[in-house]
């Protein structure tokens, strides 16, 4: 029985916890890209370094406030700093909007010209951000650390595994619950969420019953960029800040949003979850897991790990693949243009 | 004058024009319907009068007012309310948001017209948190009209509102229209199933190659040998 908890903590401690952290994370990321999809039908491959440059505001006005020795302990002060690093972020996004995807809106073209687009806005967005913060890692996470700490773990238990929850995991995955109740209640519930709704089901008809797609689409920016922000804060709370890696973040994000159903807002949380429990699970060691688990004598001599940590990425692109060719409008039937 | 009264209106989509000096007008609670056969520009004679299609000649006037040169959406505004003939519904969204998104553009309290809406079809109050994709064709025309209504508009455009309904469905909503048109809203509507459109129009205009051939009475219609002769198989 003991053999069997230590295990089970073991398990919670390396995979549930983590994976939790980062699904809640991916999820919220996924939400933006799909809401963009949905009501300005295009993927938008500026998401991850429009995270990065929310990020970087927040980080930036976040040593700011740590100089001046304002802060909300035991929380991170960067929570304070969020809402400039959401203000600035939607600016750049609705900059972009007039700037760049309206002109391809006004001559009504294909969606894959604005993929394109997005791809330039993204080495743009990339390019700022590596000007004002570098391209070297970034950490900026404060206040108190762990919530629940491991040898206190330990003591209160009696286990030999230890289990540690860091305040940095709590706080995604709380903020993320808010963040998607809001976003689905603004949707579900609010006039301007269901014209955006409509607007994404049937534009002709959205024009026709008096649905300005102007403030659609800027409300559309508003909700992704706050949601992009919020997903790169938190990421760089939980891990750490760096651009190339928030680029890179793009691809699981998007493997999310597809699995899920692209233009789903649901389809792109339980996606988020979905892959980050597939790409924890799959390049987990399990060797000390199953030592507990299975009889003396018995242990495993390698690793027992599927994948190295370096295959994750793998693991989205092969999800993306499995998903586009066995189910391609993903879990929720989402729509593809 | 009329209360719509579109005169001498000569336009097409690219260079070569559909209509050709067409005019259709509308008294107050009356209706009307355009029958012609397939080409003959019905669609686009309605499409025209509510601004989807730029006319290079000609005028529309409702209530007196020209408004040749408003928008669909000002037009909306102005009280002309518009039932396309495919996609006119919210499908992913439900019977009640989709009338919600008829009134977008009041202000001020619509739930009264909701009401008038459900008990006009009964069935959408039944199915009022259901999404439209999921209702039956005769039900989604219904929301459709009723999505339409949410603006109490004076004047009801209705292209071609029993397309790929069956006859039995098909008679409820000429009855709903009758009923609709009884509450003093003028009725537009461009229709295939001539006979049965023109046994409840007040005034048929019968269009061929963008020209009006005959207007007159619906009943005038239905017992002129030479329209039924050409126009109504016998």
């Amino acid at each position: 029985m003991e053999n069997f908890l230590n295990a089970l903590v073991l398990f919670t401690n390396f995979v549930v916890i983590p994976a939790t952290t980062y699904g809640a994370q991916l999820a919220l990321g996924a939400l933006g890209v799909t809401l963009i999809y949905t009501v300005l039908r295009f993927s938008n491959f500026a998401h991850g370094d429009l995270m990065a440059f929310g990020t970087m505001l927040t980080i930036m006005v976040t040593w700011g406030l740590q100089a001046l020795g304002i802060g909300i302990a035991p929380l991170p002060t960067a929570l304070l700093a969020l809402p400039v690093g959401m203000i600035g972020a939607t600016a750049l996004a609705l900059l972009t909007d007039r700037w760049v995807f309206a002109f391809y809106r006004h001559r009504r073209a294909d969606p894959v010209i604005f993929v394109i687009a997005s791809v330039g806005v993204m080495f743009v967005y990339n390019a700022i951000t590596r000007f004002f913060i570098g391209v070297g890692d970034q950490r900026f996470e404060d206040g108190a650390r762990f919530v629940i700490r491991v040898p206190d773990f330990r003591a209160m238990t009696g286990l030999r595994e230890g289990l540690a929850l860091r305040t940095s995991q709590v706080l995604t995955v709380v903020v993320m619950a808010l963040a998607v109740a809001f976003v689905f209640w603004f949707l579900n519930r609010t006039r301007t969420g269901k014209s955006m709704r409509a607007y994404s089901d049937n534009e002709d008809l959205a024009l026709l019953s008096g649905i300005s797609p102007g403030h659609v689409v800027r409300v559309t920016w508003v909700l992704a960029a706050c949601l992009a922000t919020l997903a790169g804060v938190l990421y760089g709370l939980d891990k750490s800040f760096n651009p190339f890696v928030y680029f890179q973040l793009l691809l699981p994000i998007f493997a999310s949003a597809i699995v899920g159903g692209i233009g789903q807002p649901v389809g792109a949380v339980v996606g988020g979850f979905v892959v980050a429990f597939s790409e924890v699970t799959l390049t987990y060691a399990y060797k000390g897991v199953l030592t507990y688990l299975l009889p003396e004598g018995m242990a495993p001599e390698g690793l027992v790990q599927l994948l190295g940590t370096d295959y994750k990425f793998a693991v989205s692109f092969v999800i993306l693949v499995i998903v586009l060719l066995v189910r391609p409008t993903g879990i929720f039937r989402g729509k593809v243009v | 004058m009329s209360f719509l009264s579109a005169r001498a209106m000569t336009g097409g989509y690219g260079a070569t024009d559909i209509l050709h000096g067409c005019a259709i007008a509308v008294e107050r609670g009356e209706i009307a319907v355009i029958v012609g056969p397939n080409g003959a520009g019905k669609s686009t004679a309605m499409k025209a009068i509510f601004g989807m299609l730029r006319l290079r000649e000609g005028e529309v006037r409702l209530d007196g007012e020209p408004i040749t040169a408003l928008s669909p959406q000002e037009r909306v505004r102005r009280g002309m309310g518009f039932v396309p003939q495919v996609n006119n519904v919210f499908a992913s969204m439900s019977v009640a948001e989709n009338l919600e998104m008829g009134a977008f553009i009041r202000e001020d309290d619509y739930s009264e017209t909701m009401e008038q809406v459900f008990s006009l079809f009964p069935i959408l109050y039944e199915k009022r948190a259901q999404a439209a994709g999921e209702l039956s064709g005769g039900q989604r025309q219904q929301v459709a009209v009723g999505r339409a209504l949410m603006t109490r508009p004076k004047l009801l455009m209705l292209d071609e509102p029993t397309a790929g309904v069956s006859p039995i469905v098909m008679d409820e909503l000429f009855d709903k229209i009758i009923e609709i048109a009884r509450t003093g809203i003028s009725i537009l509507m461009v229709e295939q199933n001539a006979r049965q459109a023109l046994n409840i129009a007040d005034k048929g205009y019968v269009l061929v190659q963008g020209r009006n051939r005959y207007t007159d009475t619906g009943e005038a219609l239905l017992a002129d040998p030479e329209v039924r002769r050409t126009f109504l198989g016998g």
